[in-house]
């Protein structure tokens, strides 16, 4: 217990360093996924193809592959860009394929005659998915999403290997120091089960206020 | 007067020409020819396959056609675009299952379009859609959900929603056919009060008794083919083809 007090600042920050990356690329990944569902269910074919490829790359590309791409194969080729900064796009681009994938099997619960009624009353096919479609699909799918993002909160953790100092990397750090394993990694550990049951327990609270009944 | 407004094509609210349209290798609407007047009342019946669905579909381009032109109010049916999309919002449709947004209440439901088509303020859509509501006699399920009401209601709201777009021409396709027997009454009240007012409507259904109360001209489809069209006292009483006649043996006979 000493261990953890005695480094409370450090291990502190560490944490924010975590949360401030799960929080940004959760955001920005449900905003780019519903925009490659978009796209995908488009009637437009280059912008499904481009939908499809985006999602197939990134569900089959390791996510540490990409971190390590971005991290040391970007600057060489001349784009620069803080290590934080970088660590959270490539998880945000990342997850956003799984949050496609998520998001378009919602799509698919929502009847053809959900999109007919819209397109016979006029709105155009942007309006019938901005306000009829895509909120229909979320709502069917917000357990789905919130695996995603407890996936996504656990994935910061590979951003240690490419030199972020976020918690796993802090702990490792301290571990160094003090030669504590036991003790140093199962608080960690105590810290990502806090995190994944805090976004379990919200997402089950906004399934329960906006799930749809039929 | 059946004839007579076959050939009046110019003035016509609706009009079709020679419309074909395939599902792969049948043949579902043959060369339809139709006329329908400012303020008439048409029912299309027949038995199910015969084309009646897909030909009220195809007015408002939820089924594109492979040949023919289809005119609302001496506007050619434009293809996909902003400029269908205004056609369509002069045309209102209930479906047979109703079809409300799931995630909307009954209010928003009916002032959706107005809002965000016809770019009418929120508190006038609102205040329109309450009257509408109450017209069709479901204004105090107005903040419900669709879910929470009975089949009745939902298309008595759907019918709503669609008159609140101030249509040009209200196409039913089979309306009543999803509904509890003891729901069907109060949906065709309903369609008969707009009917009386002078409503332009095209209606698919089984429900003879609708037809012969607020048609104008009944029609008759059988395998993608116009049979026959006459006013229902005449269809009803005196069909003059075997296809019309078996047909209306084996629907009125229980």
């Amino acid at each position: 217990m000493n261990i953890l007090m005695e480094n409370f600042g450090l291990l502190l920050e560490a944490l924010g360093t975590t949360l401030l990356m799960a929080v940004v690329a959760g955001i920005g990944s449900l905003i780019l996924g519903v925009l490659v569902t978009v796209a995908r269910v488009s009637p437009i074919p280059i912008l499904r193809a481009a939908a499809f490829g985006y999602v197939q790359f990134f569900i089959n590309v390791p996510l540490l592959a990409l971190l390590l791409l971005a991290v040391f194969a970007l600057p060489d080729a001349g784009l620069i860009l803080p290590l934080l900064p970088t660590a959270i796009i490539v998880l945000t681009f990342y997850e956003a394929a799984y949050v496609a994938e998520a998001v378009r099997s919602g799509v698919n619960t929502v009847g053809v005659g959900q999109i007919e009624a819209a397109r016979a009353l006029g709105l155009s096919l942007g309006q019938s998915l901005r306000l009829v479609v895509i909120p229909q699909s979320l709502r069917a799918v917000v357990q789905p999403l919130g695996n995603v993002m407890i996936a996504l909160a656990m994935n910061t953790a590979l951003a240690a290997v490419v030199g972020v100092v976020e918690l796993t990397s802090r702990v490792n750090k301290v571990n160094l120091v003090y030669a504590q394993p036991i003790e140093i990694f199962t608080a960690a550990g105590l810290v990502y089960m806090a995190i994944a049951l805090a976004i379990g327990l919200a997402t089950g609270w906004v399934e329960r206020n906006v799930a749809i009944v039929r | 007067m059946a004839a007579e407004s076959n050939t009046n094509r110019a003035a016509a609210m609706v009009s079709l020409e020679s419309v074909n349209k395939h599902f792969g290798d049948l043949h579902v609407l043959k060369d339809i020819t139709l006329s329908v007047q400012p303020r008439e009342v048409v029912v299309v019946v027949g038995p199910s396959g015969s084309g009646k669905s897909t030909l009220c579909r195809a007015i408002n381009r939820l089924e594109p056609i492979d040949s023919g032109d289809i005119r609302i109010d001496g506007h050619s049916l434009p293809t996909e675009g902003a400029e269908l999309a205004k056609l369509r919002a002069d045309v209102g449709m209930v479906f047979q299952s109703f079809n409300l947004f799931a995630h909307r209440t009954v209010l928003d439901n009916v002032a959706l379009a107005p809002i965000k088509v016809r770019k009418t303020k929120r508190a006038v859509a609102e205040a329109e859609a309450m009257e509408l509501l109450e017209r069709v006699g479901i204004a105090e399920k107005a903040h419900h959900l669709p879910a929470q009401l009975s089949g009745g209601q939902q298309q008595r709201a759907a019918i709503a929603r669609a008159l609140a777009m101030h249509p040009k021409v209200m196409l039913f396709d089979e309306p009543t056919s999803a509904l509890d027997p003891e729901m069907v009454g109060e949906v065709l009240e309903v369609m008969v009060s707009l009917a009386r007012e002078g409503m332009t409507m095209i209606v698919v259904t089984h429900e003879m008794g609708f037809a012969r109360r607020a048609a104008d001209r009944v029609v008759f489809m059988d395998a993608g083919q116009i049979v026959e069209q006459n006013t229902p006292a005449a269809f009803f009483d005196n069909a003059q083809t075997d296809r019309a006649r078996s047909f209306l043996e084996s629907v009125l006979s229980h």
